[in-house]
């Protein structure tokens, strides 16, 4: 008998739990709120389902109450894509080290 | 158009590029690059999928439309928002990525066709539980974002809500959620899907309400834990391998946050969840407030003992963000340098309002970050340091919650404040903190209370050096 694919999926899903949790263990205190704000630009790759959802409609009817919706989040997310992404870097980039002692 | 298998391919390389995101989180260092890497990933996961599509007609024009649109304002925000509102921000697009995840869902419920999840009223069974699970979860952060982002912001008091029966109606419409899912996925009615979402929505507004401001931390970090599993709920109804990835990421990592969060405070999450701590502390101690004298210093008492130690440790809290008083501090700090005086910062973990709260503030005030130092780093230092300078921080240095198993912050880590030499306390008033209790180190022989705004005394600090 096959494999579901859904069993695949499961499989990627758990073991990125473990990654993230290894992973974010070993994000320093320091940078917990840029891990907030990174993560925020990172989930929002939902784009690509409402992406998916905005292209769906045949071109008599590019609108339809599916797209709209797919539409909508294209905006939502993409706020939180450059959002999330610029607002890290601009506070990554205060982060710095001690001047070394003239 | 791409094919469906290399499509895959690009999607888990920019999944991986988002866990080397996260990686570069490590150090400072690193960081930087690692934000690059997760732009990255996000621009090959959206260039794949309009490739896979393949249909590059008006619609192709209409989304470019919509993306620039959150796209300006995105970077907008970004540009503009002062970093004392990170806590406010963060909430903010939380709730975005709640109500995409949710949009996303009704998309793929209004039109399965689009997605190859069946037909209208004839969905997989599986993709209709994973599409319900992403919906319910997504309007959860939804409207537990936006609770959250009023009462950071101050539109909303920060005061735990609490009602009569609170636990069990909240109780009862989680049940009742479990209940729809599994009568939609048996009858695929699009009214239960409707009601299903508007009663998520209901209990993400019900669950945020009765937890109390200094708590944010924790719903910050928890909320960023929901738009994790929504967004892998969503995930797994596409198909998307980078989704699931990133999902299960942002997941465990907002879940780690709210357990490092809650174990800043010697509290079991739930707790915090069902919320109303502070607000029956505060009326048992008040009936036990007795007139303790304190001693009462200005600016000139306070730049004296600073400038006679050679080393001191600043202790910043939410006040410090809400006076705005991070520049004002590293000044301050600049002169007390320049007289050879060692200087270092204790960051308590659950100081401010969001985790690392304090640390981006004092960055952006230039202060290098190795001279801010964990809880666990510095607290040995305190004995050997000659003067604690507490600027908006109250509950944290608070020995109580060494001393008195009666006491409600009983076990919390706290920051060894009272073994320095001497105390310097800026505090507005005598008041009490977010727990409701009394503070002993106010009354200890070496603290001297500088009542005043943070940023006003700060600045008159640095004119007496």
């Amino acid at each position: 008998m096959e494999i579901d694919p859904f069993i695949f999926r499961l499989s990627i899903f758990i073991l990125s739990i473990f990654i993230g949790y290894y992973v974010v263990w070993s994000v320093t205190p320091s940078l917990h709120t840029p891990l907030m704000s990174v993560t925020n630009a990172i989930s929002s790759v939902i784009i690509v389902g409402a992406i998916i959802a905005g292209l769906a409609g045949n071109s008599e009817a590019i609108f339809n109450s599916s797209s709209i919706f797919g539409f909508l989040a294209i905006s939502l997310a993409a706020i939180n894509i450059f959002g999330g992404f610029l607002v890290t870097q601009r506070m990554l980039a205060m982060y710095k080290k001690k001047k070394k002692d003239k | 158009m791409l094919s469906a298998n290399l499509s895959a391919i690009f999607y888990l390389i920019s999944g991986v590029l988002f866990i080397l995101a996260l990686r570069g989180l490590s150090s400072p260092e690193t960081s930087r690059q690692g934000n690059f890497f997760g732009i990255l990933g996000m621009i090959i996961a959206i260039t794949v999928t309009f490739l896979s599509i393949g249909n590059f007609s008006t619609g192709f024009a209409i989304v470019l439309i919509f993306l620039l649109i959150g796209g300006l304002i995105g970077a907008f925000i970004a540009y503009k928002i002062p970093m004392t509102a990170m806590p406010e921000l963060v909430a903010g697009f939380h709730s975005l990525v709640g109500l995409a995840a949710v949009f996303v869902a009704i998309a793929a419920f209004l039109n399965p066709e689009a997605f190859n999840l069946g037909s209208q009223g004839n969905i997989k069974l599986g993709s209709l539980i994973e599409m319900s699970i992403g919906a319910a979860v997504g309007a959860i952060t939804f409207s537990g974002s936006i609770i959250a982002f009023l009462k950071l912001q101050g539109i909303m008091s920060g005061s735990p809500i609490t009602f009569k029966g609170q636990h069990p109606l909240n109780a009862l419409i989680l049940i009742s959620i479990i209940v729809i899912i599994y009568l939609l996925c048996s009858t695929q009615s699009s009214n239960l899907f409707w009601i299903l979402l508007a009663i998520s929505f209901l209990i993400g507004f019900l669950l945020i309400i009765p937890i109390g401001g200094a708590d944010m931390p924790v719903v910050i970090s928890m909320l960023n834990s929901y738009s994790g599993w929504a967004a892998a709920g969503i995930g797994f109804t596409l198909e998307n391998t980078a989704l699931i990835i990133t999902g299960a990421l942002v997941g465990s990592s907002g879940a780690i946050l709210s357990y490092i969060m809650c174990k800043g405070m010697n509290r079991s999450f739930f707790n915090v969840i069902l919320g109303g701590f502070g607000a029956t502390e505060q009326s048992s101690s008040s009936q036990n407030k007795e007139q303790r004298p304190v001693k009462n210093g200005n600016a000139d008492d306070a730049a004296f003992l600073m400038k006679n130690a050679s080393s001191v440790i600043i202790v910043p809290g939410y006040g410090m963000a809400v006076a705005q008083a991070q520049h004002a501090l590293r000044e301050m700090v600049d002169t007390l340098k320049k007289n050879d005086i060692k200087v270092s910062y204790a960051i308590h973990p659950v100081a401010g309002r969001m985790p690392g709260h304090m640390n981006v503030l004092l960055a952006e005030a230039n202060v290098p970050y190795d001279e801010v130092f964990e809880l666990e780093e510095i607290n040995n230092d305190f004995a050997n340091a000659d003067v604690a300078f507490v600027i908006g921080a109250n509950d944290v240095t608070n020995p109580v919650a060494k001393t008195d198993p009666q006491s409600p912050i009983y076990g919390m880590p706290v920051l060894d404040v009272e073994k320095c030499k001497s105390v310097l306390f800026v505090k507005r008033s005598l008041s009490p903190g977010y727990a409701g209790i009394d503070n002993d180190l106010f009354y200890k022989e070496n603290t001297l209370m500088l009542f005043a705004d943070a940023k006003k005394m700060t600045e008159d600090i640095t004119k007496n050096l």
